[in-house]
């Protein structure tokens, strides 16, 4: 019964084939270790935001004057709105969590290397979407710091010359942040954003399926058809789309070896999630900030108008140029940096475990300095805290400088052929 | 396709004719979709001039009005403030207001129509917050001078009339908003008028 069924969509649509491309006959490499529960955590987490999103939209009002009284409404009178409040709340913290893990993961291993930089790119859009997505989420509560936040971002936008104070208007759509402003971004944030978002997911894994996955050894799984004797391949049935171009070595089936690891992952995640969710849903005051449980106000500015913790590395860049329009294209300079990270690095080794010492010790200098720039950015601006970030900044800008003219002659150790464990 | 008979040419001038007609389309259909993101007919409206009575202001007090949702400070000064406005132009970024953050009436050594009044929007020049105005202990941020505007998120400083001081994150004064007096007592924030001071 079932089997007819099946052979009847197969006819129509490429079902079984489409599981077995991307699931049950994709060649994984064998050696995933923990970093590599990062990226199906993302997935979970952005299914969490979508669901509980759409339900949160159903008690929600966008507008300057019930926006911030809704909220209450579906903290106080709505059945479980607390929780499905929280689980989003809570959910675009850890999505930034794991997000920052994920791509450190890719830091390590070099899995934005030829050829894999496209995929890196389309992370690095997704990355971006999200900083969108969650600037403008923030906005909804129509807290005090949703509002001064959102004014301090979108007078970035004010910076540039000429257009400066036109653009802001535009984006604003009022003389001040005003409730046009949060209509517009609710319809961002609940439609278009993600709607972008699912599309670059899609995107991101079928990218990472064509060139297929990296692994903590940096050694590609896929070698040179016919180079391999049949009884050193991969005894697993992979997909005739990868079988067809390559010989697999050191390889599994991503289904059910990995989607039975990524549940391990799973449930160590909402073990994590669940405390801070039922028990600091505020985060100590990182995920929700203190002056949101109060109104916007437009004449009242809170006392250290600082973002949400995710945007800290990225704000401390921003406040320790004294040039507003500087530190404006500082601030995107440092995301713009990662983008062209692939370019930046000339190295053909991937792995950190096979590449100089040199670049363990910048990978680990630009860990330091990316997590004092997110402290800072958490904190209000003394002359300490920016001389502290000027530093990291440097740290971090210096990553990508460095990795560049070394990469090119770096004395690596050599890599072997096959993943041996 | 290139056993087929055709004549590329006249293709290609086609498919060129195409885009050229569909992209003036694609630029079309977005003018509304971008038009619709300026502020509408009703935030304009609601943007409309704003009146303040000024004869109830003590000398030395400051009173905020709203004007386009921006806090607008109105201050009385008094003589003695207006009288020290010059003696620390050396510790300003811009003394002489050469930036144009006031109308050209404004544009003088008070940055006000008449000397005794400041109207300044409360919006911080760096990133939009509000700046404290501190009556009589602005000395703990700038030695010798006595009042002035401190701004509690990234610690700029203004003198009464609104202009930065040397080495804070705020680039520029603050802005002097259009403005003008309809009458003795009743300034209008929003309209601006071409009066100007004698000396200025």
């Amino acid at each position: 019964m079932l089997a007819n069924f099946m052979a009847w969509m197969d006819k129509r649509l490429p079902l079984t084939d489409a599981w077995n491309k991307h699931l049950a006959q994709y060649p994984a490499p064998k050696n995933f270790n923990f970093w590599y529960f990062f990226g199906s955590l993302a997935m979970l987490v952005l299914v969490n935001q979508i669901l509980t999103g759409v339900w949160l939209t159903m008690s929600y009002e966008p507008s300057g004057d019930g926006a911030f009284a809704s909220i209450e409404y579906i903290m106080r009178d709505v059945d479980y709105g607390w929780l499905l409040r929280y689980m989003h709340s809570t959910g675009a913290s850890a999505f930034f969590v794991v997000v920052y893990l994920h791509m450190m993961r890719g830091l390590m291993y070099g899995s934005y290397q030829k050829p894999r930089e496209l995929l890196w790119i389309f992370g690095m859009l997704i990355f971006l979407v999200l900083m969108a997505e969650a600037f403008m989420g923030y906005l909804l509560p129509w807290g005090n710091m949703s509002y001064w936040g959102a004014q301090v971002i979108i007078s970035l936008f004010g910076t540039f010359p000429i257009i400066g104070d036109d653009l802001t208007l535009w984006i604003r759509g009022d003389y001040v942040i005003s409730g046009a402003t949060l209509n517009r971004f609710f319809a961002l944030h609940v439609i278009a954003m993600p709607l972008v978002l699912v599309i670059l997911v899609f995107l991101h894994i079928l990218a990472l399926h064509e060139v297929g996955s990296n692994n903590p050894e940096g050694i590609e799984v896929k070698k040179k058809k016919g180079s391999i004797p049949v009884e050193e391949q991969s005894k697993f049935t992979f997909h005739k789309q990868y079988t067809d171009k390559y010989d697999i070595v050191d390889a599994i089936p991503f289904h059910p070896y990995y989607s039975v690891k990524d549940i391990m992952g799973v449930a160590g995640f909402l073990i994590i999630f669940c405390w801070v969710m039922f028990f600091a849903p505020d985060g100590g005051g990182y995920f929700i900030e203190a002056p949101n449980f109060e109104p916007a106000n437009g004449l009242k500015t809170p006392e250290h108008i600082v973002p949400v913790w995710y945007f800290g590395p990225f704000f401390t860049v921003l406040r320790i140029v004294p040039d507003p329009l500087l530190g404006t294209m500082a601030m995107f300079g440092a995301i713009i940096v990662l983008f062209l990270l692939p370019w930046f690095d000339r190295g053909v080794v991937k792995s950190v475990k096979y590449r100089s010492k040199l670049h363990l010790l910048n990978l680990i200098q630009f860990s330091i300095s990316f997590i004092v720039l997110g402290v800072l950015g958490t904190m209000p601006a003394t002359p300490t805290a920016n001389m502290i970030g000027i530093v990291a900044a440097f740290g971090y800008f210096g990553f990508f400088v460095a990795l560049w003219f070394y990469s090119k002659n770096e004395k690596c150790k050599p890599v072997p052929e096959r993943i041996s464990h | 396709m290139s056993n087929v008979p055709v004549n590329n040419g006249r293709r290609r001038f086609l498919t060129a004719a195409t885009v050229v007609v569909g992209g003036v389309g694609v630029a079309g259909v977005a003018v509304p979709f971008i038009g619709s993101w300026n502020p509408s007919a009703r935030a304009k409206a609601a943007g409309a001039p704003v009146e303040v009575n000024v004869s109830k202001i003590e000398p030395g007090q400051l009173i905020r009005a709203e004007w386009r949702g921006k806090p607008v400070y109105v201050v009385r000064r008094t003589e003695e403030t207006v009288n020290s406005l010059a003696k620390h132009d050396d510790q300003l970024r811009d003394p002489n207001s050469e930036t144009a953050q006031q109308p050209s009436y404004a544009t003088n050594a008070y940055r006000s129509i008449k000397p005794e009044f400041l109207v300044a929007l409360g919006v911080c020049t760096h990133l939009g917050c509000a700046p404290t105005h501190h009556g009589d202990d602005f000395d703990q941020h700038v030695a010798g001078v006595t009042n002035g505007f401190f701004c509690p998120c990234h610690g700029s400083k203004f003198d009464m009339a609104g202009r930065v001081f040397q080495g804070v994150p705020a680039p520029l004064n603050l802005v002097v908003p259009e403005h003008s007096f309809t009458s003795e007592d009743t300034l209008l924030i929003g309209v601006g008028s071409d009066a100007s001071i004698g000396d200025a």
